[in-house]
Order: structure tokens, then sequence, then C-alpha cells
């Protein structure tokens, strides 16, 4: 399963930049081993499932029915879901922008992100948030905000709360490599090391933050070279092999679920896609997407691995496909047939109390203030 | 019972308040063993523990995250910003995150940003600030300002209390400057009301804080030395605004100036003008006029300060022209 070994000398030069070598972890723990052969089926259908519902948004925005950007994590399936896996159900995650199949893994349904996207009424958030941001604490994920590393801190404070409370539940956050130059990526990190919150922090380096390569990031040798800074343990594994990424979370989160505080995880990936849908990817090095493409894709390296160590057979893995191309279409269909939001709904929610702000007045039929209000008996007399 | 000091009845609340509630604690910069830097919170380290008194990094965008973080789970974070001019190294979390958390993700933030606030104390352009206007603009927040030892009680408690994140203006001037005797019982004052603090009939001057406590040493004045009623307006809560309590003393006494102690453009007397330009512009005999500190960071040197804020004198010079417009 490990890619060719000139996989990342050969985009060092080029404007990617520096990117760490992948390296296969030791298998410490031996937690991926020890998975069943029906929870490595789970783990090939939450990619697939991720990426089939992420065409099917592609298909929809080229329909103009997604209204606003499209994210794709494409190539980066297995760091999402590997790194969600190593989750109990009780434990909460932080996802980002590339991490729709962790929010899969933690519950999030195909037809609630195809609502989301559409701005559809019953969306998870009713139409008020975009894409993958939105959350749910039952199921265990907290909705991210687009202010990079900010969710560092908060989830720091959930993982706090875990602590002050006794509860045996660990947190799970998500940062991309540009957020790792923020300031709340910093204070966040750093308060959960000194608090020794269970708190588990992932950095997934894709090579890129919208167009600026890693290089342009950070003058660290990796981004996991931050860890000590911080007085955590960390630890970078290849961010391609859903193996590789289960086996380090897990690890990680046991520590935290034991009280050995936070851990720093940079998972090494590529985003074959651009920031978002629109971008044209014109800053990559030509024939870097291509190679990804077609050496170090996720989803066929684990395809190779469960027939080569499983023997899963073809037959096995389409039957899976038409199982998550049947479940997609159906919730397409869903949130296809489901309505606009009122408009008026945005007015309610700001606060507990009072739940409901009053629409301005030229809203509601009024033809001016100043007509709706009471007047002095000598208003309009000039003498006072 | 004693009298005891503003800063004294806001500690008293937060006891009272970890007592009532096991999901209360407190946050912040060097609040623990050494009690704050103005000992708001001596004393409550060795009460409840170091679990309840968490001393942190010098980071407020991470206990302020981390304060709503441990919100969404239902604990009651109070945190103090050790000066509230560093609540602008907190001002992504609390507008961007806290704010708008119920409205997009349905996550209740309950927490309290509490801090030293204001200047008349010679604090300098950073020791002296009062931000409250640049969170008035936020939806999501709750902006409470107290005047009296009374109000700072009541208002904490409700704040602590409340569902929403409450933004605790602490004005350091009044710490030490002002006591009261606080009611018995469990005294809550509710957030969104205001206090007529002084009944008058010839004007009125809306005001908040320590300014307060200017405009009511300026109507004792303008009564003795120009016969003039004035009535006094203490919002206390600032976000929400008592629009009620507004167009009540502007239909009372047609003649309304407002005072804080905030830069003026862009401040809330700006706001207030056009609340009642909107809604009892009928009853005004005169323009609204505002008494409000210079557009200029605040000086350190006292000559300096002085000139800047509002002083007992402004308000009485702009009252008189108010008065005889």
């Amino acid at each position: 399963m490990d890619a060719p070994a000139d996989s990342t000398a050969s985009l060092a030069t080029g404007v990617g930049g520096r990117r760490p070598t992948p390296v296969d972890l030791p298998v410490q723990g031996g937690y991926a081993a020890r998975l069943p052969r029906e929870r490595k089926l789970e783990l090939y259908r939450w990619m697939r499932l991720t990426r089939t519902l992420e065409e099917r948004l592609v298909a929809l925005y080229r329909q103009t029915k997604v209204v606003g950007g499209l994210f794709r994590s494409l190539g980066q399936e297995a760091d999402a879901v590997g790194s969600a896996f190593a989750l109990e159900r009780r434990d909460i995650l932080s996802p980002l922008i590339r991490n729709l199949g962790s929010m899969l893994v933690k519950g999030a349904t195909p037809v609630e992100i195809l609502k989301q996207y559409m701005a559809k009424g019953d969306s998870p958030t009713r139409g008020r948030e975009l894409n993958i941001h939105f959350g749910d604490l039952d199921r265990g994920f907290v909705g991210q905000i687009s202010h990079l590393g900010d969710m560092v801190p908060v989830m720091a404070g959930v993982a706090l709360s875990f602590k002050l409370r006794g509860e045996d539940r660990v947190v799970l956050v998500y940062v991309g490599d540009g957020a790792t130059s923020t300031g709340a990526f910093h204070e966040g990190i750093n308060f959960a090391a000194v608090q020794k919150v269970p708190l588990v922090c992932i950095v997934e380096n894709n090579g890129y933050a919208y167009s600026t390569p890693t290089a342009r990031q950070t003058a660290a040798r990796a981004f996991v070279d931050k860890a000590p800074g911080y007085g955590i343990p960390g630890v970078v594994a290849d961010g391609n092999d859903v193996l590789a990424t289960y086996e380090v979370t897990k690890a990680a989160v046991d520590r935290a679920r034991a009280g050995g505080g936070p851990t720093l995880i940079e998972l090494v990936t590529y985003r074959r896609k651009g920031h978002a849908e629109h971008d044209n990817q014109s800053y990559v090095p030509d024939g870097e997407i291509e190679w990804w493409a077609a050496n170090n894709d996720p989803i066929d390296r684990y395809v190779q691995w469960l027939a080569e160590h499983e023997h899963v057979t073809p037959a096995e893995l389409a039957a899976l496909d038409e199982e998550v191309q049947r479940q997609v279409d159906a919730a397409t269909e869903e949130a296809e047939r489901a309505g606009t939001p009122e408009p008026a709904d945005c007015l309610e929610g700001i606060y507990a109390e009072p739940p409901r702000l009053g629409a301005h007045w030229y809203r509601e039929g009024v033809r001016s203030a100043v007509e709706r209000n009471e007047r002095p008996a000598s208003w309009g007399t000039h003498d006072g | 019972m004693a009298e005891i000091t503003y800063l004294e009845a806001i500690r008293e609340a937060l006891v009272e308040e970890m007592e009532r509630d096991p999901e209360v604690f407190c946050m912040g910069e060097d609040i623990g063993a050494y009690g704050g830097a103005f000992k708001v919170t001596e004393g409550l380290m060795a009460r409840f523990g170091e679990h309840r008194v968490i001393d942190t990094p010098i980071s407020e965008a991470g206990f302020v995250g981390a304060a709503a973080g441990a919100a969404h789970m239902g604990m009651r974070p109070v945190v103090e910003l050790q000066f509230i001019d560093f609540i602008s190294c907190a001002y992504d979390m609390l507008t961007n995150y806290v704010a708008t958390a119920r409205y997009r993700a349905f996550l209740p933030c309950p927490m309290v940003v509490r801090g030293p606030s204001g200047g008349y104390v010679r604090g300098g352009p950073f020791h002296s600030q009062n931000p409250e206007a640049a969170f008035l603009h936020t939806p999501g927040l709750k902006i409470v300002y107290p005047a009296t030892a009374e109000d700072a009680k009541g208002l904490m408690k409700a704040a602590i209390r409340d569902e929403d994140c409450v933004l605790f203006f602490e004005h350091k001037y009044l710490y030490r400057r002002i006591k009261g005797v606080m009611p018995a019982g469990d005294h809550v004052v509710p957030i969104g009301k205001a206090r007529t603090a002084r009944e008058g009939t010839d004007l009125s001057i809306i005001t908040y804080a320590a300014t307060v406590h200017k405009a009511l040493e300026a109507a004792e004045q303008l009564a003795a030395e120009d016969g003039l009623s004035v009535e006094v307006i203490d919002l206390r809560s600032l976000l929400p605004m008592d629009d009620e309590a507004i167009v009540a003393t502007v239909r009372k006494t047609h003649r309304v100036m407002i005072v804080h102690e905030d830069t003026r453009t862009g401040g809330i007397a700006g706001e207030i003008t056009a609340r009642i330009n909107e809604s009892c512009f009928e009853w005004l005999d005169a323009p609204v006029l505002r008494v409000t500190a210079h557009d200029v960071p605040l000086p350190y040197a006292p000559a300096l300060e002085d000139f800047v804020l509002p002083q007992v004198r402004d308000i009485v010079t702009v009252a008189r022209h108010l008065a005889r417009y």
C-alpha cells in the first residue's frame, strides 16, 4: 500500500514546496490490525459515500442548485474518515471544510448535507449557514466557522468541560495547514496543553491553503514540529492511508482518554481540487494533481489493500458502491423536494430571550414611523 | 446591613452563584492565587478550588473561545479580562463565534465576559477604554454596565443565569468609590431594564456607568443654581436597551441629552438619538445633545485625560443650553 518512493521527491521543487515525506506509522497499538473485516469494509463505505456525495454535489452545483460555493475533499477522504472512525459515539469532533467524511462517520446524513448546500428551509441550519457548517451535540459534532483556527480554543473548552466534570469523553479538532499560522490555533493548543484536556488536534496538510503552498505558510520542517513547542506529543502519518490515520488517531484518543492530554497529529495528504469549485488551480505545477490521482488516491490504495489483505472481491465492493449510490439518489430526491426557508424565520433565535426580533416598521405595512407615532396636541403649530 | 463596595458586590454575586450552581466557574489571567489585578476574585480559589477558579495563559482569544466550548456543554463560565481593553484580542471569538452560535448552530453559549473598564483613573490609552459600542453592533451579545453596587451584584447574577453571552463592563473608577447596601435575599436585576436615578421634569440626562454619578452631581448643581429639575436615567443595560424608559423620559421632559464616557463618533449616544428620532421625535422641544469623550485615544497626563473625558461642568454647560433652547 506504500506510495512509490519518489512520490514526494518529485514535488519538492515545485511551488507546492517542501512537504514532509509521508511515513508509515509503526503500528504501536495495532489498533488497525485488530479491526474486524466488516469494520474495515465500513471504512471503505464511508470513503465511497464521501466521494459519491461530493460528485452529486458537483452535478447540483453545475445545475445552480447549490446556491453557494462547493468545497471538495477529493483525495482527502481517508484522513477524514480514518480519524473520525477512531472516536467513540460519546466523543465530539469539530470538522474543517474538507472533513465531510468525518461528519458522515459521526452520523451526519447525506440528505442533511445536500439540504445545507441547497439552502433548504429544513436544512440543519434552516438556511442560515453554508455547506458542512453545522453541528449536532447529540451525534457528536460541532459546526465550524470560517475563521480558521477558532475551533481550536472552542474545542479545547469542550474538552475542558469533560475534564472538569470527570466525563470519559475525548474531543477531536481538525485544522488545515493554513490555520496553524493563526493566533487562535496557538492560543487554543497552548491552553489545552497547559490544562491537559482530552483534545486531539489534527493538522491536515494538503499542500495548499487556497493557493498558498505550505512553504509560504511555515518555515518549520513539518507542522508536527510545532508539537514540542507546546510540550505535547506530535505524530505524522500518511493521510492517504485510511488505516494509518485510524491508527494514529486512535492512539492519541486513547492517550487523551487516559488523562494524558493533547496530541498534535499531522496527516499528510493532497488537495486534488481547488479551494472551492470555482478555483482553476492555476498555481499548481503541471502534472502534480495528475500524479496524485494516478498514484496516490486513498480509495484506490485501500481497495488494493483490501483485496490483498482481506480478500475483498470486486463484486463485494460493487455491491457497496451500489448501495451508496442508491442512498445518495434517495437523499438527492428528498433534498430537491424540500422547500426554501420562510424569510421571517431569520428573525428567530438570535437570543434565548427575547426569542424573536421584530421586523423593521417598513416591513410591516406602516407607511411612516412618524405616522404611527402619537403627537403632542401642540404638534405642528410652531408655537411650542 | 453593612455597606459594601461596587467591587465587593461583584465578588458577592460570583460567590453566591458559584455556591448555587456547580456549573459556574471562573477563568482568567491571575485570578486564582493572586485574586485578580483588582482583587475581584480574591479568596475564590481558596473557597472553590483550582478547578473552578482557573488561571489561564495570556491568551484572551484562547480562554474566551474555551469558555464558549464549555458553555456549549452546559457549563457557565465567567471569564475575566484583566482590563476590558484586552477584549479586542477576543473580538473575533466574541463577534464571529460566540455571538452567532445560537443563531447559526443552535448552540447555547451562556457565559459572562467581565472586566474593569473606563477612565478617570490615569490609566492611559490601554487601561481606560470603554469598548462597549464596538459590541453594541453585534447581534447575539448582551451588554450591561452597572453604575451602583446594588446593580453590580444584581446584574452579575442575572448575567450568569442568562442563556446567552453577556459582556459585563465594570467601571474601575467605581470599584472602591461607590458603596451600597445589598437587598436581602436573591438579588437579581433584570437585564434590559433602565433605572431612574433621579426624577425630574425639565430635562433628561440619559447615561450609564461612571457618568451616572457625574450626571447626578450636575443635576444637584443645576437644581441649586438654576432651579432646574433634571431627570437622570441610568440605562444599566445597553444591549438590549430599555426603549420604553427612553421614550418615557422624552415624553416627560421633552429635552434630552445623552452622556457617555466613550468617544463620540459611532458611539452609543448616536444610536439612542436615532431611536428617539424614530419613536418620539414629536415630543422633543429641542435637539438631542451629546456629552462624550473627544474622539482621541485616552491620554495619560491628568490635564489631558480631564480635557478628553466628560466632566460635571460639561454636563452643566450643555444642560443649561438645552434648558434655554
